[in-house]
């Protein structure tokens, strides 16, 4: 993926709204084919970003190119990109065939070729025989496939996605979820997604920008994101995370020694430290990465005493939150039901496994 | 059945409202020129006269011309106003919307004192066209205040992903804006065409020689003879009122359901 080549770059990106400043030095490369996703908080510029890609928001400084071609002074109706918007914006006056052929009309062909793309489209995206129906009466699915048609059959060379499953109900969005990403590979488009769904990012993208306050936090694949969040707001914003005051006590080449509460005095590696730094000293883990042992269960790892403080059943899970060793604050740690696993009631002294490994050190 | 106060008061508010035009068609078909109970008989003899008189029929014509274009030229300006306004911003914004919105509350003598005297200092002759630059004048603000509601109500996104299939932002206007918005077009054409229609002092002012329905029936109100046959005239006009109303309704109507809308209120 990484020797593909750049599909849309953007170079120090600035975007001022009067005062407000909406994009603070945006600069980062998606590359051809990829599945790019721009995930944050409400209010953090994704939608801004994604709409300088296709045209609608002019920049006050930097550059935007796509295929290599400087976008400064080119209107939306002539990039070679395409959207989904968040309302879809399906045309109500118009049918759902005459919506997806709308891009076409300037297109040299015939009728007849145009008709036969247009029902290979809809088939594409599960809509085959919805042709004649009118638009204004589809439901919200519906509509999304005729606003993917529409946009697909221009053949672009980058799909923009503002937020399209944030109207649908929960098993529709998973559902088409799994439908854009195979369309994505099958047809082999960029495509550019902005989501503030931090799951919906993880599930689809090769490649996610976490973006805070008009800036890019962090740019990385879904694993290397949740495995090692460059900073403490990134890891809280993408998953859950413990996080447990540390201070540093010792640095060598071989690792740092840190004293944890609640776990003791531990030795990090150098790759367990997180890149940005926001001040305060903390140590973090995954909710999954430590395992509340059964009686006379043993462990490869170390064990730690701890004091169940709170029991949440989710069915297949169960979230504990547990004291360790009389620790200033208590930890989250989920665990699956699996068959035969007795649930610790609260108040319980239990034995608590943990892996150094799964430590990540924020500073 | 027990009636409440406020059924009652409903009822004869209604009374009260109606009464006076019902009457009209009465005497419209009533044998006889004075205006008074007990009724004579059935004739068609007024809505003969009326067909027959020429200066009637000649104010019947101006009216019609004047209605149709003031009604055309305040809804183009309306619509580019309005477009101005809930799409666009500009430096003056708010002064400029009120100085448009205006006439809505001047009162018509003053707009039609002052036209007369601005035209006959500017040499122009008066005819049935500046009747229709004032009827126009007045009749803007309220195409405007239709077509912002029809215009505002448009999804923005609508407009972009024409843009981004690959129109101009002429042809989206076209292709989409104006289909989506033409129920506002055809109540803002109706609405300027009936407020023309009715309108007295401005036409009084500034048509010269030329008469128009209202200024006709004022000038025969003073012949009572002739009063049978403005009754009829009445008659044709409630007619014709509750037609263009219909009109307007069906295409209101049809507008929402194509436009996938709740129907939340209308005239009918």
């Amino acid at each position: 993926m990484s020797d593909r080549k750049p599909m849309i770059e953007f170079n120090d990106i600035q975007k001022f709204y009067g005062e407000y400043h909406a994009l603070r030095g945006i600069t980062a490369t998606i590359r051809e084919g990829e599945f790019f996703s721009l995930l944050g908080p409400s209010g953090c510029g994704k939608t801004t970003l994604l709409r300088t890609i296709a045209g609608f928001e002019d920049i006050s400084s930097g550059a935007v190119l796509i295929d290599g071609h400087d976008m400064a002074q080119v209107p939306p109706n002539k990039r070679s990109t395409n959207m989904v918007f968040q309302s879809y914006a399906i045309f109500p006056h118009l049918t759902v065939a005459q919506n997806v052929t709308f891009g076409l009309r300037r297109d040299p062909r015939t009728k007849a070729e145009k008709a036969g793309l247009v029902e290979d489209m809809l088939g594409k995206v599960g809509l085959a025989g919805y042709g004649k129906r009118a638009a204004h009466a589809l439901s919200g699915g519906q509509r999304q496939r005729v606003a993917l048609a529409r946009a697909l059959i221009l053949k672009p060379k980058v799909l923009l996605l503002d937020e399209p499953m944030s109207a649908l109900d929960r098993k529709i969005r998973e559902q088409m979820q799994v439908e854009l990403i195979k369309l994505q590979r099958d047809l082999g488009i960029t495509f550019v997604l902005v989501t503030h769904d931090q799951e919906e990012a993880l599930v689809m993208s090769d490649r996610i920008a976490v973006m805070f306050e008009g800036e890019i936090a962090q740019l990385d694949d879904p694993e290397t994101l949740y495995r090692k969040p460059a900073s403490r707001r990134v890891a809280e914003f993408i998953g859950a995370m413990n996080f447990l005051d540390a201070e540093v006590i010792g640095q060598a080449d071989d690792g740092i020694t840190v004293v944890v509460d609640g776990l003791g005095q531990v030795v990090l590696s150098h790759s367990q430290v997180s890149t940005a730094h926001d001040g305060t000293v903390a140590v973090g883990f995954r909710p999954e990465t430590m395992t509340i042992l059964q009686d006379g269960q043993t462990s490869d790892g170390l064990e730690t005493l701890g004091v169940i403080e709170e029991v949440v059943y989710y069915g297949d899970m169960t979230y504990y939150d547990v004291r360790l060793n009389n620790g200033k604050r208590s930890v989250r740690i989920s665990m699956r039901n699996l068959f035969g696993r007795t649930i610790p009631d609260i108040g319980a002294n239990v034995r608590v496994a943990w892996s150094p490994g799964a430590l990540i050190l924020f500073q | 059945m027990k009636v409440s106060g406020l059924k009652c008061y409903a009822y004869l508010y209604l009374l009260f409202l109606y009464a006076p035009i019902l009457l009209l068609p009465i005497f419209a078909f009533n044998d006889g020129t004075v205006i008074a109970f007990p009724l004579k008989g059935v004739t068609f003899e007024w809505f003969g006269q009326m067909w027959e008189n020429e200066t009637l029929r000649r104010a019947l014509t101006n009216s019609l011309i004047i209605g149709t274009s003031s009604a055309v030229l305040a809804t183009i300006l309306g619509l580019f106003a309005a477009r101005a306004t809930t799409r666009y911003r500009f430096p003056g914004k708010g002064p400029i919307t009120a100085l448009i919105m205006l006439p809505l509350v001047l009162p018509e003598i003053m707009v039609g004192s002052s036209l007369l005297i601005v035209l006959l200092g500017l040499g122009v002759d008066l005819s049935i066209v500046t009747v229709i630059l004032g009827h126009a004048l007045i009749a803007t603000p309220f195409c405007i205040a239709l077509l912002s509601t029809a215009l505002g109500s448009l999804d923005r996104s609508l407009e972009e992903a024409a843009l981004d299939l690959g129109e101009t932002k002429w042809s989206t206007f076209w292709l989409v804006i104006l289909p989506l918005v033409m129920p506002g077009i055809i109540s803002s054409l109706l609405i300027g065409f009936v407020i023309s229609m009715d309108e007295f002092i401005i036409a009084f002012f500034l048509a010269g020689n030329e008469p128009t329905l209202p200024t006709y029936i004022f000038s025969q109100l003073r012949f009572p003879k002739a009063i049978p046959m403005i009754m009829a005239l009445g008659t044709c006009l409630v007619v014709l009122s509750v037609v263009l109303l219909t009109i307007a309704e069906y295409f209101r109507r049809s507008g929402l359901a194509r436009a996938g809308l709740k129907d939340t209120g209308g005239f009918l």
